[in-house]
């Protein structure tokens, strides 16, 4: 068959790493059966934790609502199965540090019952309006699930100056190992191919990208066949080479469409909205089904896994069955990764959940991955630089974070990384880049953090003080009325005076204090869109 | 299950600073054989010499410094650097002198720095620098290539030679060296010679000094199998070798009377080994893909400009170390652009 023959653009640097797709496609897509408990945490998503709705020992429809989103961006939680809340508290949840956070915990009743929380089903898409389709898309819940989890609803949410010319779904999974989303493709391709339909309708039809790899001939035909052909209906299927890491937001863009997406800036600045498969697979079971996101699919491989496949998981299910469900641990099962193996996090324990985030558990045996190398220092080889997607100077990056010199790294545009581990991979001295990079944003991110916090502090002592001041001034002028009173039996015209003048001085600080109310720091602070930024800066660090 | 927790990425290629630097010996082998089949033994036991006593310098100050001695040893780093130094020495030269200037290079210019990756100067040719600057007559005493040469010593004699500093047979040091093809150059181009007249010398070859134009390209090849094999940046070779033709034929096409044809100076002295093996060294180099290309110039261009005008023939070790100086400012100023800084959208 043909190449689709549009032109490709490359983005700098990259990798061909080896492929290990194979382990987990030899087996048509199965469903983990319902598990005895579900513990849904309620942050899942980039943005506030959501706020639970529900207590201990009410009982719970499939569906039903369990956290509703707390501010712009955050994510509804709901019950994945029927049955009773029996906890709300904090337990583990996928997280390196193996950290515990706030959870609510459903004992199921094994019905797997909707009750009436089904929201109903939006046959025609076409009376569907942007604004309709988002409040859909926010009502279901529905995160970027290709492992960033940025709430939809704001991904679809450009601002008025943005007109959007292209919409990128992404099938496009560089990690080596997962396949999700080529199972999805390949399974449900009529479905993905009617949820371009709706993104597009809902975004004002610009033209839709679906963008798959190289290596998934087998989704390519089951998308062309559902398409009718490489194009259609302004929705057209395009290959891109498989290079690591070209599934990343800003590398495919780049790769898409030869566009850059501005360093502080979102795809909308550049015309375009990106959505992962998986997500738009939400989407259109959102709409057309009334469902929100309930389960997701997830790829358990490596030589750790008795049988590798691809699993529908409803959200919450433990770790551990669905990791059964593929056939248990072999003897050689040496490190447990959600997500690839480039940018995957280790889990500490298999008896935290699955969540929308996870896209892939790979059990890893000692031979798929490498324990810690001795570090030797940076050679300056430049390694690094030739790699890095970002067109960054990692080995800069490293002495100045190693240095603790945090201006230097910003400098050096630190958070323009998006932490795909390719200097890393191929560092000669086996310096663990991504960590410093990790480490150098957390504490900046602690010092901001801590700067903002010292200087509000510092502005309400200012504000208090001036308020002390203010009010010494006012007695002192009280005193002086009181003493003017006094005098005025002597003089009556100068008390007129005085009077009019004391009138005139409080109406003025009365304005003056007004004026300083508004500009004060809690309530800048509220109307700066400075926390929305820095999340999605996050989100497109995916 | 409890499993333990690692950071991303969980694999790596399997290149490391070792493999590294033995490729880079591995490719150092065709030049320095050529070396030692024009020039004899010397060759062979100055690269020892070198070797060990950098190998012992560096345990040594190590064990001061109280580092673990033996993954920097295992690096080869160490033994690159003597390799190298001895490469840019007369064969004949007495042992302690190229001890010496291994010493300086190891114990001054690498460790004093804070060892691998610290030294802002390449190691050898900072050793190779003082030994000339404080032992202008020895450095310059280089026997002709084999095939122009009278006496020819034994591996037995040529020790002995080195470690004595004495000749054998009532030979005077006059007897076995000669000028080499650049110094002869030099000395010819200043008593107003034509370079048509020069050329007659029978130490010409076909585009360099006899001897050395082949040993440049052994050197050539190993350093392309590096480039290949992306061991070393193209960019850097590509630099010296593209800027040094392009200020020598700028010049010989102004005069070509009195400024040697290009590859004349490409082939000459040391320029192919500093070309692929020296100036590529990362720790001392520019950083940057363009700043790399630019140190190349620069170096190609200095090579030029130290040799004609100049108080040494051979420049490849000054004009290192004065690229080394300038890279971090040559870093500064040609980052990359970062993705999306200033899209360039095309
Ligand atoms: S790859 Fe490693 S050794 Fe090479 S420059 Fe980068 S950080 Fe330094
Ligand atoms: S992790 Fe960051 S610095 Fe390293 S290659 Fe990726 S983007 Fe570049």
């Amino acid at each position: 068959m043909e190449e689709n023959n549009h032109k490709l653009w490359h983005f700098h640097g990259g990798l061909k790493l080896n492929p290990h797709k194979k382990i987990s496609t030899g087996t048509p897509l199965r469903r983990v059966p319902p598990p005895d408990t579900l513990t849904l945490p309620t942050h899942q998503h980039i943005g506030d934790p959501a706020e639970v709705l529900v207590k201990v020992g009410d009982r719970v429809n499939k569906g039903q609502l369990l956290a509703r989103a707390n501010g712009y961006i955050s994510a509804r939680v709901h019950a994945s199965s029927s049955g009773t809340v029996v906890e709300v508290g904090q337990r583990p949840v996928p997280h390196p540090s193996g950290m515990n956070a706030e959870c609510i915990v459903i004992d199921t009743d094994g019905r797997d019952d909707w009750g009436d929380s089904r929201l109903p089903a939006i046959d025609d898409y076409t009376a569907l309006s942007p604004a309709s389709l988002r409040s859909r898309v926010r009502e279901c819940g529905i995160v970027g699930l290709g492992g960033a989890a940025f709430p939809t609803s704001v991904k679809l949410n450009p601002l008025p100056h943005h007109t959007i010319d292209t919409l990128i779904i992404n099938g496009v999974e560089c990690e080596p190992y997962i396949t999700c989303d080529d199972t999805l493709i390949r399974e449900r391709a009529g479905d993905l191919i009617e949820s371009a339909r709706i993104l597009r309708h809902a975004m004002g039809n610009p033209e839709c990208i679906l963008a798959i790899e190289s290596d998934m001939p087998a989704a390519r035909d089951a998308l062309w066949e559902a398409l009718g052909g490489e194009q259609a209906d302004g929705i057209r299927v395009a290959v891109v080479p498989t290079i690591y890491p070209s599934g990343s937001e800003k590398q495919l863009i780049r790769v898409l469409t030869g566009r850059e997406v501005p360093a502080h800036g979102l795809p909308h600045d550049v015309g375009l909205v990106c959505q992962n498969v998986g997500t738009a697979y939400a989407v259109y079971r959102a709409v057309r089904h009334g469902e929100p996101l309930l389960e997701r699919i997830v790829t358990v491989t490596g030589r750790g896994v008795e049988a590798p496949c691809n699993l529908e998981v409803l959200l919450g299910t433990p770790v551990a069955e669905v990791i059964a469900t593929a056939g248990g641990y072999t003897p050689s099962a040496q490190r447990l990764i959600m997500g690839g193996p480039m940018m995957g996090i280790a889990l500490q324990d298999d008896i935290v959940p699955v969540v929308k985030a996870t896209n892939c558990l790979l059990v890893a045996s000692a031979s798929e991955i490498d324990q810690p190398q001795p570090m030797m220092p940076c050679i300056r080889c430049g390694e690094c630089a030739r790699v890095c997607p970002a067109a960054l100077l990692p080995q800069e990056l490293y002495r100045h974070a190693k240095n603790r010199e945090f201006d230097r790294v910003q400098e050096f545009n630190l958070f323009d990384c998006i932490e795909c581990g390719c200097c890393a991979y191929v560092c000669p001295s086996r310096l663990p880049l991504v960590h410093y990079y990790r480490f150098a944003k957390s504490e900046i991110g602690e010092r901001e953090r801590e700067r903002k916090a010292s200087d509000l502090a510092r502005r309400r002592f200012e504000f208090r003080q001036e308020r002390l001041e203010r009010e010494k001034l006012e007695r002192a002028e009280r005193q002086a009325r009181k003493r003017a009173k006094v005098a005025s039996k002597a003089s009556a015209p100068d008390k007129k005076a005085a009077i009019d003048a004391a009138v005139e001085r409080s109406r003025a600080r009365r304005e003056q204090r007004s004026a300083d109310e508004s500009a004060r720091p809690d309530v800048v602070e509220q109307q700066s869109g400075e926390v929305e930024n820095t999340d999605q800066i996050h989100a497109r660090e995916q | 299950m409890k499993f333990p927790t690692e950071t991303s990425p969980h694999v790596i290629s399997h290149a490391n600073v070792p493999s590294v630097m033995r490729q880079v010996a591995y490719a150092l082998v065709p030049g320095t054989a050529a070396m030692a089949w024009y020039f004899g033994w010397g060759v062979l036991f100055n690269i020892v010499i070198a070797v060990t006593v950098a190998l012992a310098s560096e345990a040594a100050v190590l064990r001061l410094r109280n580092r673990p001695v033996q993954p920097a040893l295992t690096d080869c780093s160490a033994i690159l650097t003597g390799w190298l130094l001895a490469l840019a020495l007369p064969p004949l030269i007495p042992w302690w002198l190229t001890a010496l200037g291994t010493g300086f290079a190891i114990v001054v210019a690498k460790q004093l720095y804070g060892g691998l990756g610290h030294n802002p100067f390449n190691p050898a040719m900072t050793g190779y620098v003082v030994l000339i600057i404080s032992f202008p007559a020895e450095l310059t005493q280089w026997p002709p290539p084999g095939m122009l040469a009278e006496v020819h010593f034994g591996p037995l004699e040529t020790l002995g030679i080195i470690l004595t500093g004495e000749l054998p047979n009532a030979l005077t040091w006059d007897s076995v060296t000669q000028a080499t093809p650049l110094d002869t150059m030099r000395t010819h181009l200043g008593l107003y010679e034509t370079l048509e007249e020069i050329r007659q010398s029978p130490i010409w070859g076909d585009f360099g000094g006899r001897g050395w134009e082949w040993i440049g390209n052994w050197y050539l090849i190993g350093g392309l199998w590096l480039v290949f094999r992306k061991v070393v940046d193209w960019r850097i070779p590509a630099g010296v070798l593209g800027g040094l033709i392009l200020i020598s034929t700028f010049f010989y096409l102004a005069d070509p009377d009195i400024h040697p044809f290009p590859a004349f100076h490409v082939f000459s002295g040391g320029v192919m080994l500093g070309a692929f093996f020296i100036a590529t060294d990362p720790v001392s180099a520019s950083g940057t893909p363009l700043g790399r290309l630019i140190y190349g110039a620069g170096i190609g261009v200095l090579i030029y400009v130290i040799r004609t005008w100049g108080g040494y023939p051979d420049a490849v070790a000054f004009a290192v170390l004065l690229m080394n100086a300038a890279a971090p400012m040559i870093d500064q100023y040609t980052r990359p652009r970062t993705y999306g800084h200033d899209p360039a959208g095309e």
